[in-house]
């Protein structure tokens, strides 16, 4: 079982690495958003402390959002999703291998970046560790609940609007307790009431939208 | 063996087939005649049980498929219009992939073998991106040689192929039912194969399906 679960891993991730155009768009695209903020905004130390947590959560939610349509679509139309779903093997645990694949490549860089933007809006040391454990919690989380609208929009036109419609209610509860676990270091309150809920989510979405993704994937392949 | 049992099938609104039953024992192959969009490919899903059908059952060693689940899986060998091969993996790594996923262990050794087997000596370990559409085509169907499943679907399986590898993929599938295995298969192709001691299933709309 867990031979198929890393085989599946290493499939993405060699796919992901000889694609690496796809890996890097996701990833310049955070970039971009979060740089581009302190240069419009003006170098109001104040207001970017204040704004930051807000801004950085939102551009790695829309940059999540941005990679999702990939997640499927390309096995999809090569067939090779068909022939995932007529093996023996659990397509939750398929999906699981998947989501994985696709949040090592398109979340971890994010995370792992994140600490360094964090420092154009004068976060402190502190903030920053809590804006990266935030990210490294919430955006797995936003990779499993967005893997869900990804299969069912598969195969349609504009899939890409319709799945943020789907998928962004789905990931408001992460944004804000994301957002609010950096907030609350800032303004001194202790982090810890948003960590654990971002904890909770992120177990919750790991036992329930491998599921309901199979179930959609199903839906979609006929 | 395997049984359909009045299956009944609608793409859009209109129906395919109904009412049709037959089934394939061990030994056996059936091929699917019929003239374009008469629902041969959509049967053949069903029978994969990746279309829920309308009607009807598909049973597998007297089994419903749908309680089967992945049991049936393991018997099966679905090959369809689509390869199913990654253009960025090589031969080798696209069967050995697939082979992982449905449990059945190989070795590098027999990867390569199976894929030189079908004529791609030289090109295995190439992107498949860059192969022609026949050879990809062969990447697919070196699946067949290194699976043990009892019950290959085949959709086309000799479009883009030339005529030897048309040759050599058809003593492969004749050495299967000869071992008793069994086969569902599409053609347009008049091939020996398709000719002799075979099922023939005529699907079209005027009539309802029927052996």
């Amino acid at each position: 079982m867990f031979e198929v679960f890393r085989t599946i891993v290493r499939r993405d991730l060699t796919l992901a690495v000889r694609r690496r155009s796809d890996v890097f768009t996701t990833l310049f695209f955070f970039i971009i958003v979060v740089s581009l903020f302190p240069l419009g905004i003006g170098p109001e130390m104040n207001t970017l402390r204040l704004i930051a947590p807000g801004v950085v959560w939102v551009a790695a939610l829309l940059a999540s959002m941005l990679a999702l349509e990939r997640l499927f679509s390309v096995d999809f139309e090569d067939g090779t999703l068909e022939q995932m779903l007529l093996t023996p093997q659990p397509v939750t645990l398929l999906v699981l291998g998947k989501v994985t694949a696709h949040w090592l490549v398109t979340g971890l860089p994010l995370v792992l970046m994140a600490p360094l933007l964090g420092l154009q809006y004068d976060l402190s040391t502190e903030a920053l560790g809590v804006l990266l454990l935030s990210l490294l919690l919430g955006t797995p989380a936003l990779s499993l609940i967005g893997a869900i609208g990804a299969a069912l929009t598969l195969g349609l036109r504009g899939g890409g609007v319709l799945v943020s419609l789907l998928v962004l209610p789905l990931c408001i509860p992460v944004l804000i307790f994301g957002a609010g676990a950096v907030e609350a270091n800032v303004s001194g309150l202790g982090e810890q009431g948003h960590l654990s809920m971002l904890g909770a989510i992120l177990l919750l979405s790991l036992v329930l939208a491998p599921v309901a993704t199979a179930a959609a994937l199903r839906i979609s392949a006929e | 063996m395997l049984e359909i049992a009045d299956l009944e099938c609608v793409r859009g609104d209109r129906r395919l087939f109904s009412g049709l039953t037959f089934s394939l024992k061990p030994g056996e192959l059936l091929h699917l005649h019929g003239h374009n969009g008469s629902g041969k490919t959509t049967l053949m899903r069903a029978i994969c049980g990746l279309i829920q059908p309308t009607a009807g059952k598909v049973r597998w060693k007297g089994e419903s498929i749908r309680q089967l689940g992945e049991e049936f899986s393991r018997d099966l060998v679905y090959i369809g219009h689509k390869n199913g091969i990654k253009d960025d993996l090589n031969g080798v790594e696209n069967l050995r992939i697939g082979c992982v996923l449905e449990g059945v262990s190989i070795t590098d050794r027999q990867a390569w073998e199976a894929l030189e087997q079908m004529g791609l000596r030289g090109h295995e370990d190439l992107p498949t991106r860059v192969l022609s559409q026949g050879q990809k085509r062969r990447v697919a169907m070196a699946r067949l040689l290194v699976n043990r499943a009892q019950l290959w679907i085949l959709d086309e399986p000799f479009t883009a192929l030339d005529l030897a590898a048309v040759d050599f993929l058809q003593s492969v599938i004749r050495s299967h039912v000869e071992d008793g295995g069994m086969v569902i298969l599409t053609t347009h192709q008049e091939v020996s194969l398709t000719r002799g001691q075979v099922k023939q299933l005529q699907l079209g709309w005027k009539e309802d399906g029927n052996v």
